[in-house]
């Protein structure tokens, strides 16, 4: 099955709201070889002027991916998963991400173009609180790699 | 850091990041990425990899650790991209890590009315670029 070109210029809705906790902050950062006191020290965030645990520079990457995979698992999308490759990669913070908030994800579908029998679809993914505080915006590229590619 | 010290070309730091099939396992769980070209050899040679390789995003993730650490805040990293050009793969060793990627940062460019740099990463497995374009934007107090 080939890629949908119609999916360029499609967006997909915010869907249940991420609840960003302590531990999946400490998580990550141990998981990213992070070793900076304001991920782990509820403290040491507070001091550095924080609400509360910070995350690391990347944690929005759980939040993004969760809203590509509304398109990935579309099955209108004529996306197969084990045939994805990241290939690009991006982040803007509107405001540092912390333990206790409540982020939403609207996704964006920006540019669809045929490789071959494969595609490059750019996703954007807008990050706001459940209250719609801009938090991040996220630019992902995936290769869907063709037969043979 | 005082923003008036930095310098176009000047080096931020380098640093050594060995890479296990453990570090991929705890990845998976803490980002939620479960897919198994991370995680199993079989699959990913199914799918034409030479076995299982490092999620772009942990590479990524652990490389901006030497931007935060050199600016002493990772809130200060405003922005952050890159490309993945060459896969990372991890073979399965006992006493050692099965990949080992060397991560060097260089100051690319300076913006004195945003009091921003912008940190070039260059990210390389046996000499050959995994990351392409890996910049990090940085508020300097």
């Amino acid at each position: 099955m080939s890629i949908n070109p119609a999916l360029q210029g499609r967006s997909y809705p915010q869907g249940d709201a991420y609840s960003v906790g302590r531990e999946s902050i400490r998580e990550f950062a141990t998981a990213v070889k992070a070793t900076h006191a304001t991920h782990f020290d509820v403290a040491a965030a507070q001091a550095a002027g924080h609400a509360d645990l910070l995350a690391p520079p990347t944690f929005a990457i759980i939040v993004a991916q969760r809203a590509d995979a509304q398109l990935i698992n579309d099955p209108d999308s004529g996306i197969d998963f084990s045939r994805v490759v990241h290939a690009e990669q991006k982040f803007t913070h509107h405001r540092p991400i912390v333990a206790g908030d409540e982020l939403v994800a609207e996704l964006h579908v920006d540019t669809v173009r045929a490789m071959g029998s494969g595609a490059m679809i750019t996703t954007r993914a807008e990050i706001s609180t459940v209250a719609g505080e801009a938090v991040a915006t996220t630019v992902s590229a995936i290769l869907v790699r063709g037969e043979g590619q | 850091m005082n923003f008036s010290e930095l310098a176009v070309g000047q080096e931020i730091g380098a640093r050594t990041l060995g890479i296990s099939r453990v570090d991929l396992i705890k990845y998976a769980g803490a980002s939620g990425d479960f897919n198994p070209i991370h995680w199993n050899d079989r699959f990913a040679r199914e799918v034409e990899l030479p076995g299982v390789i490092a999620h772009g995003m942990f590479t990524m993730g652990a490389a901006v650790q030497l931007v935060t650490d050199w600016v002493g805040d990772p809130s200060a990293v405003i922005a952050y991209g890159t490309r993945f050009t060459k896969p990372v793969p991890v073979a399965d060793l006992d006493g050692g890590p099965g990949a080992v990627v060397e991560v060097v940062g260089v100051i690319g460019a300076l913006d004195a009315d945003a009091s921003t740099a912008r940190v070039d990463l260059t990210v390389t497995l046996d000499g050959q670029k995994v990351l392409v374009k890996a910049q990090a934007t940085v508020r300097v107090a």
